[in-house]
């Protein structure tokens, strides 16, 4: 009975009807593409792209010069240099991050204790010339003031589960 | 299309209104089998596209419609590599030859009721000859290329073309037992009565064969071993680039094209009406025979893409098997059958 079954099944193309209607049903499907420039997915506030140096309220940029990102940076992107302020706070001289090197990992974040080195949703970007990846001091304080409202939201938005 | 330009081409002696003609015949076939392969790669595209639930081209032009163009132009402007070894004349004349049995068989194809550039007799005779001709194409560039995957895509694809060429011949054989004759337009009138006159259903065997060997023969998945991107990368034009990839692109597609043209001509009725003999028939007697024609390869190359993004590839082995264990026994088979019922006349076909 089973072989009288199996003869016409292989006869009859069985096997292969069936693999056809399931392409064949998914050919009417909903599709799953997102037209990229135009639709975009939803991202979460714990997004890790482009990096951001804070400031406070005041306008004093919040980073000590702790180098605690520097120390926890696995891919060893980041460099800071130091001084004394003459009002005897540390502040950095220099602190830049190579993008090349990142990884994206947001251990920099993490480690730091005053929120200043921080990650935004930035994932649109590109460099034209060499040298550009290294994202200086300078740059990373105007993405920072630039996107202050967005990553302020963002933080809090994460408070609870930190 | 001669009573068209007789007031225009009368003064002309007799020879050479025959050769305007001809020659305008032969410049709107190729126009438009080319145009047709330009939106098949589209149509292929978008097809596997939907039923691998994403979206296609839709980038160029509207809906992605300009893509074959952007495609086209492309290719014309890559830069043309000979390998160092290769057999420069050979090489180059491998995709022309592929293209020119591609396209050469539609001289015999009627496109409605004497629509046709050669009304030969022997039509099906020349469709085979010419068919088996393009293997050359793909066995030469396999060779002239010098490169040890190129030499076995041709090796691979000489091998399952000569199987499968036997099943279509012997599947032909069915068709002109059936029809009495060779000539393509004296079949397709064989097949008139209604739609379960055409050959698709007393064939049913034969037409099966016929379709199957013909995706096999334009080296199409599930049986593009001699492509094998993942294991020969490309096969036999894996040392083509630009306009020369190109042609043996058109040619596999003109050669699906002409294959589906084929298969609608032996055995679905080519230019008649489905509706052929039912209460409908008078409803659609306004359309033209083309487009039924048209619309029975339309179907047929749907067929195609619908085979391609559903089976994986045939292992080698499994398609010999196939085209020489199971396929000719079959056809064979059924030419016997066929043979005792048309002598008997028996049945309600072959009577």
């Amino acid at each position: 009975m089973n072989a009288i079954k199996q003869f016409f099944k292989t006869w009859f193309l069985w096997e292969l009807w069936l693999g056809m209607s399931v392409t064949g049903r998914y050919f009417f499907g909903r599709k799953f593409t997102v037209r990229y420039p135009e639709e975009k997915t939803p991202i979460s506030p714990r997004f890790r792209g482009l990096h951001a140096l804070r400031r406070y309220a005041n306008g004093e940029e919040r980073c000590i010069a702790c180098k605690l990102c520097e120390a926890v940076c696995p891919a060893l992107a980041i460099t800071i240099e130091s001084e004394v302020r003459d009002d005897g706070t540390r502040r950095t001289t220099r602190y830049d991050i190579d993008l090349f090197k990142c990884i994206y990992c947001g251990f920099c974040e993490e480690a730091c204790p005053v929120d200043s080195i921080v990650e935004t949703r930035i994932f649109e970007y590109h460099f034209e010339n060499r040298g550009e990846q290294i994202m200086t001091k300078d740059k990373l304080l105007a993405i920072g003031d630039t996107y202050e409202a967005q990553i302020a939201a963002d933080r809090a938005a994460d408070a609870r589960y930190r | 299309m001669t009573e068209f330009l007789s007031p225009v081409l009368g003064w002309l002696p007799q020879t050479i209104q025959f050769l305007i003609v001809t020659l305008i015949q032969i410049g709107i076939i190729i126009l438009g089998v080319t145009l047709a392969v330009a939106y098949l790669t589209y149509a292929e595209r978008k097809v596997i596209g939907y039923m691998q639930v994403r979206l296609g081209p839709n980038r160029v032009g509207p809906k992605g419609l300009l893509q074959p163009i952007a495609d086209v132009v492309k290719l014309m402007f890559k830069e043309i590599i000979t390998p160092a070894v290769a057999n420069r004349v050979i090489f180059y004349a491998a995709p022309i030859i592929i293209l020119l049995a591609a396209y050469v068989a539609w001289a015999v194809i009627p496109f409605d009721d004497g629509w046709v550039i050669a009304d030969v007799n022997a039509g099906l005779l020349y469709v085979l000859a010419v068919g088996a001709a393009g293997v050359y194409g793909v066995i030469l560039a396999g060779w002239a290329s010098n490169s040890k995957y190129a030499l076995l895509g041709g090796m691979r694809s000489a091998a399952h073309k000569v199987a499968y060429e036997l099943a279509m011949g012997f599947a032909l054989v069915g068709v002109l037992m059936a029809s009495n004759s060779l000539n393509l337009g004296e079949i397709v009138r064989g097949q008139s009565g209604s739609i379960l006159h055409w050959y698709w259903l007393p064939l049913l065997p034969m037409f099966a064969v016929y379709f199957i060997s013909g995706v096999a023969e334009t080296n199409r998945a599930p049986f593009d071993i001699a492509e094998g991107e993942s294991e020969i990368v490309a096969g036999f034009h894996v040392e083509y680039s630009g306009m020369g990839f190109a042609l043996f692109m058109l040619a596999e597609y003109a050669n699906m094209i002409l294959i589906s043209a084929l298969t609608a001509l032996l055995f679905l009725g080519g230019w008649l009406s489905p509706f052929q003999g039912t209460f409908l028939e008078p409803a659609f007697a306004l359309v033209p025979g083309i487009v039924w024609f048209l619309l029975k390869i339309a179907f047929l190359l749907f067929l195609f893409l619908w085979f391609r993004a559903t089976f994986p590839r045939y292992r080698y082995d499994q398609i010999m098997r196939l085209g020489w264990k199971v396929f000719i026994p079959v056809t064979v088979l059924w030419i016997f059958v066929e043979g005792v019922f048309v002598y008997f006349k028996l049945g309600p076909w072959f009577s």
